[in-house]
């Protein structure tokens, strides 16, 4: 379990996140959303170690990492896969290369086991016959399927995604939402995401955490999100015409 | 402040750069790639600025000193002296600070802006001992190497401009670059060269590293590390010339 305890983060005099408490369980996809500027990312960062916090604390399983140095925060950073907005796969490394990357550093695989299990992490997210190509060779979905890729080759325990879909078609932010659903049911993994698109909330937020000014606002899932009360998660949920439109219909 | 505040810094970078690596055989073949890329891709400009710069050297010297009273094989003297003390280690550090120093102030800063650096971060990786001790090891072997190879062709150039324009005849030439030699100067200029490798890469690397924002910033810091650079270097010739020749 990720235990975020009352945690506070500001950049020079500008506080972002405010007294922020939750708990994410394991096996479950836990979804943070919110309007951009409301604070997921430096929320998301600070839970990964990204970025010190001021105030609070973070647990992993009972291991309160944020006040762990470098060096013992890189025993827990091990076991945790990341995907980032824009992907961050390395430029300079082919797509196989950017697989076997975090293999090279932190296992003592043969060069043929390596490239074994690269292959098999790039099968599991239907990447095909592009191992040579380079980063700017493929497109921004497959890009995002590749990070997922790096990011489960060591079998993680805790898998981050800061707006998986962000610069994607519908169809393709569907698939990467499935793919995610699926590697958190398969590697039975804590997985938090970051996004503010409903469609990934309504596919398979499990438990949603709705931030506002840097503030938890609600808590609950995507059946509970419908019926809320609260204003100011109302005015998110149904921000477009279509979506008032259904809620009135309903 | 501000100077104290960036030096700080620098300081804990460095730090954080000489830390022990996480496993020595990948930094061994990150240091070769830094060798090809800083070091070996620059023997072409050293070569081609060594060779014109060297046969200035020449011809200035030549026209300057026109006197019945001053033996022509000093003309080949001085642009020795000139290119051995001076020109190799100081000129080729300034121009390497501009190649180098923006590459690898915008590598390091694109990979910042787009992340990357992030990831290396979360995966568990000391970011800036993998990515900035390779440049550091690679600038500082290769370097010297690309002075020796400056201050050959220097020569070289100096020798083919006087024989050709008739300034000087190639004995004289020759009689003078070999006239009171002072194997000393070699190894200063080799002194100095290794101290710019670091000045160069470190503080390329800083700039990088600690960039903010998008594309503009990264350009900025590109600009930053060679002006930063140019200005250290200029700064240790003048130390390290007290310090050595005194």
């Amino acid at each position: 379990m990720i235990k975020v305890d009352h945690i506070w983060k500001s950049f020079n005099r500008q506080t972002v996140l405010k007294d922020i408490s939750v708990e994410f369980e394991k096996g479950k996809n836990n979804l943070i959303i919110g309007q951009s500027g409301s604070g997921k990312t430096v929320l998301l960062k600070s839970i990964v170690g990204l970025l010190d916090i001021d105030k609070g604390e973070v647990k992993y399983d009972d291991v309160v990492y944020s006040k762990l140095n470098f060096k013992k925060k890189k025993e827990i950073r091990k076991k945790i896969g990341m995907l980032f907005q824009g992907s961050a796969l390395f430029d300079s490394s082919t797509v196989e290369e950017n697989v076997i990357y975090p293999l090279n550093m932190f296992t003592n695989m043969s060069y043929e086991e390596k490239r074994e299990r690269a292959n098999f992490c790039l099968n599991r997210v239907n990447i095909l016959n592009a191992n040579q190509l380079y980063p700017s060779e493929i497109s921004g979905g497959m890009q995002k399927r590749v990070a997922i890729a790096r990011a489960i080759a060591l079998n993680p325990e805790y898998l981050f995604c800061d707006e998986p879909d962000s610069g994607l078609d519908p169809i393709t932010t569907l698939r990467i939402n499935n793919l995610i659903k699926e590697i958190t049911e398969e590697f039975n993994t804590i997985t938090i995401v970051n996004t503010h698109d409903m469609n990934s909330v309504m596919e398979f937020g499990e438990k949603i955490i709705f931030i506002h000014m840097g503030q938890k606002w609600w808590e609950g899932t995507n059946k509970d999100i419908l019926h809320t009360e609260n204003e100011k998660l109302n005015d998110f949920v149904f921000a477009n015409h279509m979506a008032k439109r259904l809620k009135q219909i309903k | 402040m501000q100077f104290f505040y960036n030096f700080g810094k620098y300081v804990i970078l460095l730090t954080k750069v000489f830390s022990k690596p996480e496993k020595s055989k990948i930094y061994y073949k990150q240091t070769l790639k830094e060798l090809i890329n800083l070091g070996v891709n620059s023997i072409g400009i050293v070569i081609v600025i060594s060779a014109f710069t060297g046969a200035v050297i020449t011809l200035q010297t030549a026209y300057n000193t026109e006197n019945p009273f001053y033996p022509r094989y000093l003309i080949g003297l001085m642009a020795r002296d000139t290119i051995i003390l001076e020109f190799s280690s100081t000129m080729v550090g300034l121009i390497l600070a501009g190649k180098i120093g923006s590459n690898i102030a915008s590598e390091i800063g694109t990979m910042r802006i787009t992340e990357q650096i992030d990831a290396l971060e979360i995966m568990g990786v000391n970011s800036a001992s993998y990515l900035i001790l390779p440049k550091i090891i690679a600038s500082v072997l290769f370097n010297p190497l690309l002075t020796m190879i400056s201050i050959a062709v220097g020569v070289f150039g100096g020798w083919i401009a006087g024989t050709v324009t008739g300034v000087v005849s190639s004995e004289d030439y020759i009689y003078g670059i070999q006239f009171a030699f002072i194997p000393f100067y070699v190894t200063y200029a080799l002194i100095k060269t290794v101290f710019y490798a670091f000045v160069i890469t470190s503080v390329s690397s800083y700039c990088g590293y600690f960039v903010r924002g998008g594309a503009l910033e990264v350009g900025r810091s590109s600009t930053k590390a060679v002006v930063y650079s140019c200005i250290l270097i200029l700064l240790c010739d003048v130390i390290l010339t007290q310090l050595i020749l005194s």
